[in-house]
């Protein structure tokens, strides 16, 4: 079956069963590999993109229930890694192998847009996805630094005390 | 289904700059060679034929680094990187001696196929044993040396000066008496002609100026971008994708399969089946599905009728094995492995004796990326396209398959969506191989599901050990008696080295065990299943620790002494543990008052040349749910490279120790592994993180210990040990999950 799907922004046509993943139409047929394959039932969150700004794990999410929606990718969080929650990544140095860490920047980004100011038990609750090499400490970290990247960065906060 | 790919090498290089803070680095992508044409032109993939730099691409100094006409430096890791930060700490130590400029150091993986034709010039390709910088340091500080040392010469011939009237930083010659610099750019062609009549000596720890530092990781911007590619990740023009499933018991075989049933599925190409064998290990019989998507195949796999003979092993059951496990340490000898003094006269004589049991189930890898290889088989010429930790032995196996020589080989390996001992020994380069060779050359990415990843393990062993002390006047041990049975890695791995029936990994941390003890006897009974086990992070280890550990707050709690106090008895001969042990009960404040149910817990060790001591602070409810609330980790490893990295390892290390501890177990059921998937193997996750700090304790000296196990073993028997201080129920299995830890 032929569709089209709103993907970072770009209308894509695919040919291809309604039911696929949605995983695997942005890995194999769009050929946007950011996104990652790790357990196939919605445990880990390494698949995590965002539909409508929701978080949503792609593994498990059939392509012809996503069309007319907004899909968003890591690829297309910013064009330049400018997102806070990328850029609070990096300085909190959070990867290590860095497999999971698409899915995770993800599901932070979809959670900061709902909760802009999250306690430790907000991030405790609601970032569930796995990461092996262990991160979570520092995955904590830039949630928190994310959030004061994104009040420095806000019109409301210009001119105002520099948080940072 | 390939569509253009988005992200061209020059875009990619961008990001990583905007992204980085200025830091590049020059991974290599092999989608690059869709994009770009042949890899060879661009000389971008790491692992094809080496051929020298092509003009205006620089000169090759050593065969470790590539300096460019814009001074670019481009370094060579020979170790894979899989979140263990050698892109990082690799190039800091050739950086240290070059004295260029690191914010123009791009990394780039060395070849496994130049090594092999070049006489091992990259000597340790396999990445294990936390041996990167414990192993490679000395010789990667030299090739930064030698390299500064030939371009200082080229400077001075240029000005028909004295090398030693020139110096080398940021990556400028500079003779300072008349004013005059070259960069190394201009130098680095006429730097890699000269003979030097003596190599430099290295740098000592006290020289470096950029070792020692907390550098970012420089494959971050990579990695908050989806931008580093994964074994996974790679696409190449007019590829096949494919997934397989070998045998649901070690020993199963393919009696029958029906691909008429599958044939006309959408996208579905076609069915290979592996003869394999029934040892377990290498190639087992299966079949793979080759499709046009990842996810047709997966499908259609699912819907192939598939006849199994189930072999031999159907009786295997880990209830059982655990039954005789008890068996055979309750009854038989084994092979000596220490015997100091006269341990079991006194033993036997003694009047008051500590004994226990302890075991701990199989685990698996579990990396976040499953298993997976892309091949392409060209007439004499073979392809293999993966992360991997042993990229000399990929090539070799690959070599193998394909019926090609080793020299034919090329291994581009990628980033490792993590690794932990089971990335790159298993079958999975064999199997992509043997499908690969049945497409006329086109390209296949092999990628395994979580439950084939899980089911074709080769697992962390399965020990049980018993222990027995002898107490004496003031409750300290005067005989120790310790048999362990065991799997066995090198029976799997070397079987000859274990001819003497002693495996040193299954007895690693007993056999060597820090504390003085006058009479010791330790013996070794070997015991295989079916199943595989292999290098699982920290090996050996990480259940020995466990078991010792855990055993020594048991004899030091039998007399009620402080299991700090107890140790400090028993090391006295050994300052620099007792200086790591000393500096976690100060940062930890050992003994501080805590509430009802919540306590401390403390174990030591000393791996990989490093020694940590944990404290863990852990609480339980009344109703036994457990929090595992902080981890205090002191360490000597020396010297560092990258201190920040060591943090990163330390959490790391705590994660994958507690996911073990708490939850993880590989259990056989009629020769079957129970656990498919993270519903049924669970990982940790966020809220069950405790607080991790890391303390430095380092002696310095010649010492450089290795980071990327370590700070493992301890962890599980400082929660066990803070359990049975904070409930009085000790802990001797592992899952702690199985036991009630409820109190009142």
């Amino acid at each position: 079956m032929a569709f089209k799907l709103n993907i970072n922004g770009q209308s894509h046509s695919v040919d291809i069963e309604p039911e696929t993943p949605l995983l695997w139409v942005l890995r194999d047929t769009v050929g946007l590999t950011g996104t990652k394959y790790a357990c196939g039932i919605a445990e880990c969150g390494a698949c995590t993109v965002q539909v409508n700004g929701q978080a949503v794990r792609s593994c498990v999410t059939p392509a012809s229930s996503v069309i007319g929606k907004e899909i968003t990718t890591i690829e297309g969080l910013s064009e330049d890694s400018s997102h806070p929650v990328q850029v609070a990544w990096m300085e909190a140095d959070v990867p290590q192998c860095g497999y999971c860490q698409s899915g995770q920047i993800m599901a932070a980004a979809a959670f900061l847009d709902r909760n802009p100011n999250p306690s430790d038990a907000d991030i405790d609750r609601e970032m569930t996805n796995l990461c092996r090499c262990g991160t979570y400490v520092r995955i904590r970290q830039a949630i928190h630094r994310a959030t004061e990247i994104s009040v420095a960065g806000s019109p409301q906060a210009s001119g105002g005390e520099d948080v940072a | 289904m390939i569509l253009n790919r988005e992200i061209t090498r020059r875009k990619f290089i961008r990001t990583a700059v905007a992204g980085g803070g200025g830091m590049l680095l020059g991974f290599y992508l092999p989608v690059a060679q869709a994009v770009t044409g042949s890899a060879d032109q661009q000389g971008l993939i790491a692992g094809n034929p080496w051929t020298p730099p092509t003009d205006g691409a620089g000169a090759e100094v050593n065969a470790w680094l590539l300096i460019a006409p814009d001074d670019t430096v481009t370094i060579r890791v020979a170790q894979s990187e899989m979140g263990e930060g050698v892109f990082t700490s690799m190039p800091m130590i050739v950086a240290e001696e070059l004295q260029c400029d690191w914010s123009k150091v791009k990394a780039e993986y060395a070849s496994a196929n130049r090594s092999l034709q070049q006489d091992g010039v990259y000597k340790r390709m396999a990445t294990n044993g936390s041996g990167a910088v414990r192993l490679s340091r000395a010789y990667l500080q030299q090739a930064g040396a030698s390299a500064r040392e030939r371009l200082i010469q080229a400077a001075a011939n240029e000005w028909n000066v004295s090398a030693s009237t020139c110096t080398a930083k940021g990556s400028v010659v500079t003779h300072a008496a008349s004013g005059r610099t070259l960069g190394y750019g201009e130098l680095a062609t006429a730097a890699a002609d000269i003979q030097l009549t003596e190599e430099p000596a290295i740098k000592k720890p006290d020289q470096f100026t950029l070792m020692g530092k907390p550098l970012a990781r420089l494959d971050t911007p990579l990695k908050v971008n989806g931008s580093a590619i994964f074994g996974a990740d790679v696409r190449l023009p007019d590829m096949l994708f494919a997934t397989s499933r070998t045998s649901p018991i070690v020993g199963a075989r393919v009696k029958s399969y029906d691909f008429d049933a599958i044939r006309h599925r959408p996208g579905v190409h076609s069915v290979v089946e592996f003869q394999g064998n029934d040892s377990g290990i290498g190639l087992r019989s299966g079949v793979a599905v080759v499709a046009d998507t990842w996810w047709r195949a997966k499908t259609a796999l699912e819907l192939l009728p598939i006849e199994w003979d189930y072999g031999p092993n159907t009786h295997i059951n880990s209830k059982d094995v655990a039954a005789k496990d008890i068996e055979v340490l309750n009854q038989k000898t084994g092979a000596v492995v220490v015997d100091e003094g006269a341990a079991l006269d006194i033993m036997n004589d003694a009047t008051q004796v500590v004994e226990a049991v302890y075991t701990a189930p199989h685990q698996a890898h579990a990396t976040m990326e499953p298993l997976g290889c892309t091949a392409q088989v060209r007439d004499n010429q073979v392809d293999i396209w993966m992360g991997t930790q042993g990229p000399e032995g990929a090539l070799q196996e690959a070599a193998r398959q394909a019926g090609v020589a080793p020299e034919n080989v090329n291994v581009h390996n990628c980033f490792l969506g993590g690794g932990f001992g089971g990335r790159g020994a298993r079958s999975e380069v064999a199997q992509a191989v043997e499908i690969a060779k049945s497409l006329g050359g086109r390209p296949v990415n092999l990628l395994w599901t979580r439950e084939e990843d899980m089911n074709n393990d080769y697992y962390n062993p399965n020990p049980m050990a018993k222990f027995q002390a002898a107490l004496g006047p003031g409750g300290m041990p005067v005989a120790w008696f310790n048999r362990v049975t065991s799997d066995s890695i090198f029976y799997w791995l070397r079987p000859g080295m274990t001819g003497n029936g002693i495996d040193r990994i299954a007895v690693g941390g007993l056999a060597d065990m820090p504390y003085q003890i006058p009479n010791k006897r330790l013996e070794f009974i070997m015991r295989n299943k079916h199943v595989p086990v292999f290098f699982w992070r920290a090996p050996g280890v990480n259940h020995n620790i466990f078991m010792l550990e855990s055993f020594m707050d048991e004899v030091a709690l039998a007399n009620e002494a402080d299991p700090i106090e107890f140790r400090r008895a028993l090391l006295s001969d050994s300052p620099q543990l007792l200086n790591v042990l000393n500096k976690v009960v100060e940062k930890a404040d050992w003994g501080k008052s805590l509430q009802e149910g919540t306590a401390q817990g403390f174990a030591l060790s000393d791996s990989f040349g490093t020694i940590v001591a944990e404290i863990a602070q852990v609480s339980v409810s009344k109703r036994g749910e457990v929090t595992v609330e902080k981890i205090d980790c002191a360490l000597d490893c020396g010297n560092t490279v990258n201190p920040l990295i060591i943090e990163h390892q330390v959490e790391s290390n705590i994660a994958f120790a507690l996911s073990a501890a708490l939850y993880g177990e590989i259990t056989l059921k009629e020769g079957r592994v129970e656990q498919s998937n993270f519903d049924n193997y669970p990982l940790l996750g966020m809220a069950e993180m405790p607080e991790v700090k890391t303390h430095f304790a380092l002696s310095g000296g010649s010492k450089w210990g290795g980071i990327g196990e370590a700070a493992l073993p301890t962890c599980a028997p400082a929660v066990a040990n803070a359990i049975f201080r904070a409930t009085g129920k000790r802990i001797r299995s592992i899952p702690f999950k199985h036991y009630d830890l409820s109190w009142s």
